[in-house]
Order: structure tokens, then sequence, then C-alpha cells
């Protein structure tokens, strides 16, 4: 970039640009959490992968049958509701990445939320139905 | 969307080739990024011809050859030319580093090519304008902050609260780092980038300092701070063998920490 491509933004400081608004506070909590996501899901690939393989050339009531297992249902609910946040919290840093346009980056995190709640319900209300054996 | 081409007006045409040195036996190609804010004319690629009989083994001694013998208009900064100074980084070969401890033999095929430090404003030719760099090292208030009366003498310290800071204070802020970072590209304006944040794992580390709590309230934000995604361009680049990642990790440790 050359210099005549600076923007005339505004007269402000170069420490008054850099300080703006100041800090949010906020950040350490997705951190946080994305680790523990991904520890989780990492624990829990092996016991997935497992019931994937159960699962594998089975009909709907043969995995009704191995889905009313409790500890079954809950690996794969706790997996759903790890890869979702995790998913959730990744596709908002890749937004804040490369989104630069202000309304254009609320409305990608608004729907980044919208759909990562709808896949991990979507996924919840399928594991307890069959679960269930309704 | 963030712009991953080069505006217009920055990008690369042609470029003169200086004719070869006369006299001399043994030349090294010289590739070098030009750019002149007053002739209104895109950036180019001069290509000069450095005696390497009659100059120093550095690219630093190669571009002041250039500047002394064929193009007294070439700008570049320099200063100390023994990597403690910080002025002479710039891009050599893909490579951010130093051009006074860059040797131009360890560049190995063909030309030397030297570029401004990527992703920064050019001022001229391979001066890069570094105001918003140095204004995020200014964000993290880098002086002992304390409110405890000062001591009649100096602020003590142990030997090992003082080792803590070893891989630290060393950085001489040549901005090699934070100008190889990918997310400081995207997000130089938000993002403090790995020099700074450094700069800012230094004093709170320090054990003189009474404004730790301070200072990582400064820092908790989801782009002065968390921007980093371990990438690693810094660790690479930094011709002081410094982690800036290492310490922007460190920095997520404490934050962590004072939350858990």
């Amino acid at each position: 970039m050359s210099a005549t491509d600076t923007p005339k933004r505004s007269m402000r400081t170069p420490l008054g640009r850099v300080r703006n608004l100041g800090a949010a506070h906020s950040g350490t909590s997705d951190f946080w959490r994305q680790r523990i996501t991904g520890v989780a899901m990492t624990l829990l690939m092996i016991p997935v992968l497992v019931i994937i393989m159960m699962l594998l050339g089975r009909n709907q009531v043969g995995a009704a049958q191995i889905l009313s297992s409790i500890p079954v249902a809950v690996i794969l609910l706790l997996f759903i509701f790890a890869s979702a946040w995790h998913m959730k919290i990744g596709m908002q840093v890749v937004i804040e990445d490369y989104v630069h346009n202000e309304k254009l980056k609320l409305v990608s995190i608004m729907l980044n939320n919208f759909f990562s709640v709808a896949v991990a319900l979507a996924s919840t209300y399928a594991i307890l139905k069959l679960s269930s054996g309704v | 969307m963030v712009e991953f081409a080069l505006p217009k007006n920055s990008k690369i045409t042609g470029g003169k080739t200086w004719p070869k040195p006369a006299g001399a036996t043994e030349v090294r190609e010289f590739k070098v990024y030009r750019w002149n804010p007053d002739d209104g004319k895109n950036p180019s690629v001069d290509t000069y011809y450095v005696d390497t009989n009659d100059c120093g083994p550095m690219v630093l001694d190669g571009l002041i050859w250039i500047k002394n013998h064929i193009d007294p208009s070439l700008t570049f900064r320099r200063s100390c030319r023994e990597g403690v100074c910080g002025s002479c980084a710039m891009n050599i070969d893909g490579q951010n580093t130093l051009a006074c401890t860059r040797s131009m033999h360890d560049v190995k095929d063909g030309a030397v090519k030297v570029n401004p430090l990527p992703h920064q404003p050019v001022v001229k030719d391979l001066v890069p304008d570094l105001t918003n760099f140095y204004a995020q090292y200014a964000s993290v208030e880098p002086w002992l902050k304390t409110t405890s009366p000062t001591p009649q003498k100096e602020w003590r310290q142990t030997h090992e609260d003082r080792e803590k800071l070893d891989g630290l204070y060393e950085c001489i802020l040549c901005a090699c780092c934070s100008t190889s970072c990918p997310s400081y590209w995207w997000n130089s304006e938000r993002y403090l980038g790995p020099a700074a944040l450094l700069q800012a794992n230094r004093w709170v580390s320090d054990s003189r300092d009474e404004a730790t709590g301070e200072r990582l309230d400064n820092l908790e934000d989801p782009f002065r701070l968390y921007r980093c995604h371990t990438i690693m361009n810094c660790a690479k680049a930094c011709p002081k063998g410094l982690n800036p990642a290492e310490a922007i990790a460190e920095l997520k440790l404490k934050m962590v920490e004072r939350q858990i």
C-alpha cells in the first residue's frame, strides 16, 4: 500500500485512533470456551465414531434401539453441544477477521448465532426423538 | 471485506535496470522496490548490480553501495548497522528481517529481492510509515507504573523475577513481527500486533509494576489481543530470535488465570 492510499479518516492523533472506544473487557470467555469445547470434542471423538460405526447399515428401528441407551444419547448430545458451540465461536472469529463492514459484520454474526443454535437444537431434537422411541 | 488485492496505484509496474558496474569481476543482482510519492507513478522494481568485491557482506552494505555508487535517490532507513536499532527492517527475499544482519550470501538463488515491510503505507522506496505501529506501542504504556512511595534507591527485584523479563526486554521495535502477521495485515487498526503485545507482556510480567490488572484490563478485547491465532510468523520473522507468539499466549493465560 502506498502512502497515497492511506484513507483520510479524521484529524485524530494516532494514539487517539488506537485507543478508539477502549477495550471491550471481553473475549477471554470465548477464548476459554473454544478451548473447553475443543478438548471436549477431542475426548468425545472416539466414542462418537464408535457409535456412528454401530449405526452404519441399520434402519431407523435399529438406530433407535442403540440411541435408547442413556450413555450413547448423552455422548451424542454432549458432542452436538460442544461442536455447535465451537463452530459458533470459530465462525465468529473468521467473520471478525475478514468482514470489515460494520453492518455486514453484525448481520453475519447474528446469522451465525441463529445457524449454530438451529443446528444444535435440530440435532438435539433428533437424538432425543430417536432415543425416546417416539 | 478485507482487501486481498493491492489498490490500483500500488500495483508494481516495470522498473529500470541499471548498468553493471564497470570493471567489476563479481556482481550480485539486487531487485529493489521503488516508489516516489512525488512523481505520481506506480511502484516499480529496479534492478541493480553490486560489486561484491567493493562492498560488505550484508544486504544493508549492498543498499548503501547502490546509494553511494549507482543511485543516490534510493531511500531507506538505517542507523546502527549491527542489529540494535531496528531501523533497517525490510522484506528481504520474502522474509521480514534487518538488512544489516542478513548476509546477501544467505539469499541463495538469483537476485536479492528487497521490498519495504509488508502491508504498511510507504513513505518512499523502502521506508514504511510506522505511525500506527508506534502509537500501538504507546498505547500499552511501556513504563513502570506504581502507587507505592518511590524507594530512596531503585525498585528492587529478585533474580528470578528479573529472569521473567528475558526474551521480552530485547525487543528493538523493528516491526518485522507485526508486519509479517496476517492478522495484523487484516486488522491493524484494532489488533495491537505481536510487537506491542510482547511489550505489553514485558510490563505485565515485571514484578516491580503495580498496574498489572489495569494493563490486562486494557488488553482484554476481542481485537486488541484475541486476533492472534498463533500463526507464528512473528516468531519466524523476529531478527532477535524472540517469540512474540509465546508472549501473547502468556497474556491469554493470565487473562484466563484471573477469571478461573
